[in-house]
């Protein structure tokens, strides 16, 4: 009797995490209101709306982040940083034979520092500094990603710090010179807020801009009036504000 | 007596030497520049915003006016990461066209390069030589896909058509056309005595420096590093060619220009391994109908004319369009150095500068 209920127990295993997460509502669109009618896939599983009809249980939560199988080799550089920094590797990451450190905010310099200058290491070379947005996300909605290359040992690594909207993150442009640029992209997309920043401006959007563009909330069609459910509706606007002119 | 003052000069955004709509601002003192500030984002088009709204095979068609001027290699980059994304097997055939595209591409964005550069410091015939070569590539991209500018040319898990029959003959036809070309640009150049002194020395980085700053592509490898996509991380068929990777000594605008040439020539010998040894069978793998990758994140890099072209792209398993995507773009990072290059130059220094690390305003701004 207690050898049956043996088998149910799915093995936790967070590689499993693509099928076992929430499969509801057929890729219902974003939150963003589109004026035409967006072409959601043609109802891949026409089976669940009745049930689970939460709207906007479709914004997914997170990226999924696989754990490490227990049998991969966790590199030099992994273990280098744990021991160099503790507490700086909360969680790690294995998809696709692409690493991952996910590190907390208040350690992110010293991690960055142990990860330019440790001889196991040496990420002299920051390929790119991104962010991504997930707002439902209790611990913060954004995910700061930054991508190491080392032109020594030509391995790879993704760090990547999660923050709530308001968190201050650590400026790595005193380690890497390359990210000033970079992380003023993010800034002027996101708006996330560097600090350190020898010049924290907008670099891509006009000085004026309001708002966030790369924000999952910021509609596709751009802000304020333009935003209308039908054309119609801005040729009459177009015409009001003419008519408002002549007078 | 005199009193030394500053002045603030503009240039830009329509000027015929930033290749685009770039303004730098400049800071003088006399004809010295003290300092400059790189002001971009006048072709913002929000290609980043717009594919996180497109199915993604629709994709591929944005990613065609990033990097105008090699538009196939963009095609590649993307279809590659999707690829890795979904687990997807590419067939041999398809790998080596993608290889000969690329590195024709390569060569044609480099035509365009040695022209408009040496046009910006004076030698006026390079441009028309360099565009006559350019154009019997895009007559080779027309056959192969019906497009000249913006390809539209690959496809997710492989290719959207075989090549047309003969087409690898021609392939091999312009190669022997194109080798005396590029000694042809060399009379010209190479040991022109005003190309020296226009170049050499002008706008040194050092190799550290400029790993620092993230450069990448031959504006890095100019410097001494010898870093290339195609050597230390492979895709397409790269591991099965044999090339090698041309690197400079003195990090100056000479070396970048002899890194590009020599660049010309290893891209020819890639194509003839590639084109000559095509294998037979299919050209595109194993995809679903709906293309869906399942959740999870990845980033691929590949080696675009310009340096290190990458992608991460973020699926959320449940909608036909990406959650994130987000292009790498070279240029905008080998644009970063421009204000570290220019200062202590002279103001005509500051064209042949930007000329040197190969821009393209279509991929800065995205």
């Amino acid at each position: 009797m207690a050898d049956d209920p043996q088998k149910p127990p799915p093995p936790p295993q967070a590689a499993d995490t693509p099928e076992s997460a929430p499969s509801a509502a057929p890729a219902a669109p974003k939150p963003a209101p589109p004026p035409a009618p967006k072409a959601a896939a043609p109802a891949a599983k026409p089976a669940a709306p009745s049930a689970e009809h939460a709207p906007k249980a479709a914004a997914p939560t997170g990226p999924v982040e696989p754990a490490p199988s227990a049998d991969a080799v966790v590199p030099t550089f992994i273990t280098s940083l744990q021991n160099g920094v503790p507490g700086a590797v909360v969680q790690l990451s294995l998809y696709l034979g692409d690493w991952t450190v996910i590190v907390p905010v208040s350690h992110l310099l010293q991690a960055a520092e142990h990860l330019h200058h440790a001889p196991e290491c040496v990420f002299d070379y920051l390929s790119d500094l991104t962010a991504t947005d997930w707002p439902p996300r209790p611990e913060g909605r954004f995910d700061v990603i930054y991508m190491l290359y080392s032109t020594r040992h030509r391995h790879r690594v993704r760090v990547k710090v999660k923050v709530a909207e308001h968190t201050p993150v650590p400026s790595v442009t005193g380690i890497w010179p390359a990210a000033n640029w970079l992380e003023r992209e993010v800034f002027d997309m996101f708006g996330v807020n560097f600090t350190g920043h020898p010049d924290r401006r907008r670099i891509l959007m006009p000085e004026d801009w309001q708002g966030y563009p790369q924000r999952k909330d910021y509609p596709l069609e751009g802000p304020g009036e333009l935003l209308m459910e039908s054309p119609i509706d801005w040729l009459k606007l177009r015409q009001a504000r003419e008519e408002a002119d002549i007078e | 007596m005199f009193d030394t003052s500053e002045l603030v000069i503009n240039m830009g955004p329509q000027h015929p030497s930033t290749h685009g709509v770039l303004r730098v601002v400049l800071r003088l003192d006399g004809e010295k520049v003290i300092d400059a500030e790189v002001v971009i984002g006048y072709l913002h088009r929000g290609i980043e915003k717009l594919s996180e709204n497109r199915n993604w095979t629709q994709i591929i068609l944005l990613t065609d006016r990033m990097d105008y001027v090699a538009a196939a290699t963009n095609n590649v980059g993307y279809c590659e990461t999707v690829e890795k994304l979904m687990q997807i097997d590419v067939p041999r055939r398809a790998k080596y066209v993608r290889t000969i595209l690329c590195e024709l591409q390569r060569i044609a964005s480099h035509c365009l390069w040695v022209g408009t550069h040496a046009m910006d410091i004076g030698a006026m015939t390079v441009f028309l030589y360099a565009f006559r070569e350019r154009e019997l590539i895009l007559d080779l991209f027309e056959e192969f896909c019906g497009a000249r500018l913006t390809y539209n040319s690959m496809r997710i898990g492989g290719l959207p058509l075989d090549i047309p029959p003969g087409w690898d003959k021609k392939v091999l036809a312009f190669c022997d056309i194109m080798d005396a070309k590029i000694d042809e640009y060399e009379t010209l150049l190479t040991h022109n005595r005003i190309w020296l002194e226009r170049t050499k020395g002008v706008g040194v980085i050092s190799g550290a420096e400029a790993t620092g700053l993230g450069m990448c592509g031959p504006a890095l490898r100019g410097s001494g590093v010898a870093r290339d996509v195609r050597k230390d991380e492979p895709y397409a068929a790269y591991d099965e060619m044999e090339f090698e990777v041309p690197v400079g000594v003195a990090g100056d605008t000479y070396d970048r220009y002899l890194v590009r040439m020599e660049e010309f020539r290893q891209s020819l010998r890639i194509i003839r391994q590639a084109t000559q040894g095509i294998p037979e069978g299919p050209i595109v793998g194993k995809v679903p109908r709906l293309i869906k990758p399942a959740a999870g994140e990845t980033y691929h890099a590949i080696e675009s004319p310009k340096g290190e072209l990458g992608y991460f792209i973020v699926s959320d398993g449940k909608s036909t369009n990406p959650y994130r995507f987000r292009v790498r773009p070279p240029s905008f990072c080998n644009l970063q150095a421009l204000p570290r290059l220019v200062r202590g130059h002279l103001v005509a220094d500051v064209v042949a500068l930007i000329g040197s690390i190969d821009i393209v305003l279509g991929e800065v701004d995205r």
